[in-house]
């Protein structure tokens, strides 16, 4: 059974080439929610949509991901100014490795070795070492960094600038910004298309999704959003992740309460779900059937039934809800 | 000397900005600053007071914050950003270091100056003037220049935001107290405007004074003040500050106080939590050494607009103006929602925070407040009233 489900998970990687680099879980069948105010996980059980428990981590959790043995999960404290490693087995907090003053988001190079940190204080991408702790190097970007993204060959490293209303293209290894691409106001959150050949990123002043080629490094489309009732100034995307099968991107459009379904070939927005106030980040679960969406300012994750387009569940988690990630 | 001493600052902190990574084709851009000089706002056991509403320091340093702030953008586009900062002594001096500033090539100059001093200077010259500093509503109306912007709020915009609040409470009913001074009386037929507009019912209208002579006890003694009528809130007007600090819970009736005690409704509050606010307010505590007041947010903005404008490649000398006011010119002033000037008299349009100084309790305009386009509209003048006629 598990080595069939692993098999499955293989196939998939495969088929959407380096799209997906987040490492899954040990199949605990949970989903983990970071709140900003809480110094806590919520632990959602995925089957049942009940919160059984909470793990006490550092000041501030914000964003998650899984280290390539699929049983850690790194967890970064902005006032704490750490990453929490959590074995999400036992449930509990097993080492921490510092990040510098206020970490907000990160992604891991492919081999797992280090982690590319976006600190707003610094106005800087810190490159750290996961094993010496140690931040090696640091770039500096403009100010407000916060979406990173690894490219799936490791070459790369993405990240925005709120303030710049950029994404700093950079050379890992080099330690050096290659190009800064213009945005839209405001840029929060990166995502590749199943063939890593567009990066998405979310304009959240902006309203809008700017699409750049990663063989460019241009932006080469711009999607805005609208939404029947709401005020131009309340949509503001944030939160990204695409569908399993690579042809749906789903973005949550903040203060406009919706998520948004988008068609990656088309561009077209398909369907938008009502879920919370503040829509933030979302995650699927492992067969994309589920989408997890963390809503700032109602307290909840609301869970939406992709195939049908619909909200089957809201369930309320701690104080500040900023990132879900799925372990099915 | 003064002058001297704060220009000379200005350059060098420029100079060691623009060093960090100096280009090969860089291009220069001339922001001017012109502040009062002896600011009797900024003397430091006025400071030290810290009254909500009033300046925390100088203009400068929001100015300083901003560029540095912005380095990375004004690097990789080869934009060296030089500060000239002057200081006058009364209108005359404003209105010829204006034109000094203008021939000596800055393209835009942030103002913290008195209403007067602007509305002399103003027409002398054809920069955009940014005024950061000034609320006096007839500089949005009947003084207005082409050449002159705003990013303060005006006196209108924080009543409006406070009639509002009162207004979404169901808190109709005000009494009113107002202080002596020429600024009190002008700033009372504001509130009352903005009473008037969103609903409210004023009960009275009362003066007050600041005196421990018992025979003034009427003017001078809160309960007195306060007695012999009823209201929902007490809105009181004080420009000087040191009256109304000390209302609240010491009027008669267990109500709340609004308006310069009590709730203000100001630009900015450096305790603010959304929006990514604290991260701007840390920068600016950090670059000042003090907490961000809402004329540091206006000088802030007004440069990071300047800024902007420049990066756009938008200052050519016959867009200069244009730049600010077209369409697609939004701004990031951590409140919240894109902000953008007016383009009937160039005010920035902007939420105000309602704030009593420990945290922020509401933001206007206030839920299910309505307008047409804009909603941030419904603070201050709005198009059809036309009260600015210069275009």
């Amino acid at each position: 059974m598990a080595s069939r489900r692993h098999f499955r998970a293989a196939l998939s990687a495969l088929c959407l080439a380096a799209a997906t680099t987040t490492a899954h879980g040990k199949d605990t069948g949970m989903a983990f929610v970071s709140s900003e105010k809480d110094n806590a996980l919520a632990v959602i059980d995925v089957k049942s949509l009940a919160v059984t428990g909470t793990i006490p981590t550092c000041k501030r959790p914000r964003y998650m991901q899984f280290l390539p043995d699929a049983t850690t999960l790194m967890v970064a404290c902005g006032d704490s100014n750490r990453a929490d490693l959590i074995d999400v087995a036992a449930r509990k907090v097993v080492g921490n490795v510092p990040l510098g003053d206020d970490p907000e988001a990160f992604d891991l190079s492919p081999d797992g070795k280090f982690a590319y940190v976006s600190n707003e204080e610094d106005g800087a991408l810190n490159i750290v070492e996961l094993a010496s702790k140690k931040v090696v190097k640091s770039i500096t970007v403009g100010k407000e960094p916060e979406g990173v993204k690894t490219s799936p060959d490791g070459s790369r490293v993405y990240v925005t600038s709120e303030v710049a209303n950029m994404v700093h293209v950079i050379d890992p290894v080099a330690g050096k910004v290659v190009k800064n691409v213009q945005v839209g106001m405001r840029p929060r959150r990166l995502a590749f298309s199943a063939d890593g050949g567009e990066l998405w990123v979310s304009n959240e002043l902006g309203a809008s999704v700017s699409i750049i080629s990663t063989r460019d490094l241009t932006v080469v489309q711009t999607i805005n959003f609208e939404v029947r009732g709401m005020r131009p100034d309340d949509i503001r995307p944030v939160g990204m992740t695409l569908a399993r099968d690579g042809k749906t991107m789903f973005v949550a459009l903040g203060h406009a309460s919706h998520v948004a379904f988008v068609d990656v070939a088309s561009r077209k927005t398909t369907n938008l779900v009502l879920v919370g106030k503040r829509a933030w980040n979302v995650a699927l679960n492992r067969d994309g059937s589920r989408l997890f969406v963390a809503n700032g300012l109602s307290d909840d994750v609301t869970v939406v039934d992709v195939a049908q387009a619909k909200a089957i569940k809201t369930v309320p988690v701690g104080r500040v809800p900023y990132m879900v990630i799925v372990d099915d | 000397m003064i002058e001297g001493v704060c220009r000379h600052a200005a350059w060098l902190a420029a100079l060691v900005l623009g060093l960090a990574a100096l280009p090969l084709h860089a291009t220069t851009l001339t922001i001017g600053v012109l502040a009062r000089a002896d600011d009797e706002r900024l003397d430091p056991h006025r400071v030290e007071l810290a009254y909500l509403g009033h300046p925390g320091g100088p203009l400068l340093q929001s100015v300083d914050v901003a560029i540095k702030e912005s380095q990375f953008e004004l690097d990789a586009a080869g934009l060296l950003v030089k500060v000239d900062a002057v200081q006058a002594r009364d209108a005359s001096e404003a209105a010829t270091l204006l034109q000094r500033l203008e021939r000596s090539g800055a393209a835009a100059i942030v103002l913290d100056l008195p209403a007067e001093w602007i509305a002399r200077g103003a027409p002398a010259v054809r920069v955009p003037l940014l005024n950061a500093g000034e609320p006096d509503d007839t500089l949005r109306a009947g003084q207005c220049q082409p050449n002159l912007l705003h990013t303060y709020p005006s006196e209108r915009m924080r009543a409006d935001a406070l009639a509002q609040t009162l207004a979404s409470r169901r808190w109709s009913r005000v009494l009113l107290l107002y202080g002596p001074s020429q600024d009190d009386t002008t700033r009372l037929a504001t509130v009352q405007a903005s009473i008037k507009r969103f609903g409210l019912k004023p009960v009275a209208a009362r003066a007050f004074k600041l005196s421990a002579d018992p025979r003034e006890r009427d003017l001078a003694n809160p309960l007195l003040l306060t007695a012999n009528v009823d209201y929902d809130v007490v809105w009181v007007i004080d420009s000087d500050g040191e009256f109304a600090r000390s209302l609240p819970y010491r009027i008669s009736l267990p109500r709340p106080v609004v308006g310069d005690g009590g709730l203000f409704a100001l630009a900015w509050a450096p305790n603010f939590e959304r929006f990514g606010a604290p991260q701007l307010a840390r920068r600016f505590l950090r670059g000042a050494g003090r907490p961000m007041t809402g004329h540091d947010w206006a000088g802030w903005i007004a440069t990071k607009a300047i800024l902007q404008a420049a990066l756009d490649k938008a200052f050519t000398p016959a867009a200069q103006l244009k730049a600010f006011v077209q369409p697609g010119f939004t701004l990031d002033g951590f409140k919240g929602v894109r902000l953008s000037f007016r383009t009937w008299d160039r005010q920035l349009r902007q939420p105000l925070l309602l704030t009593d100084g420990q945290g922020v309790v509401a933001l206007a305009p206030a839920e299910g407040i309505l307008h047409p386009s804009n909603v941030l509209d419904t603070l201050g003048g709005d198009a059809p009233e036309g009260l600015c006629k210069t275009r």
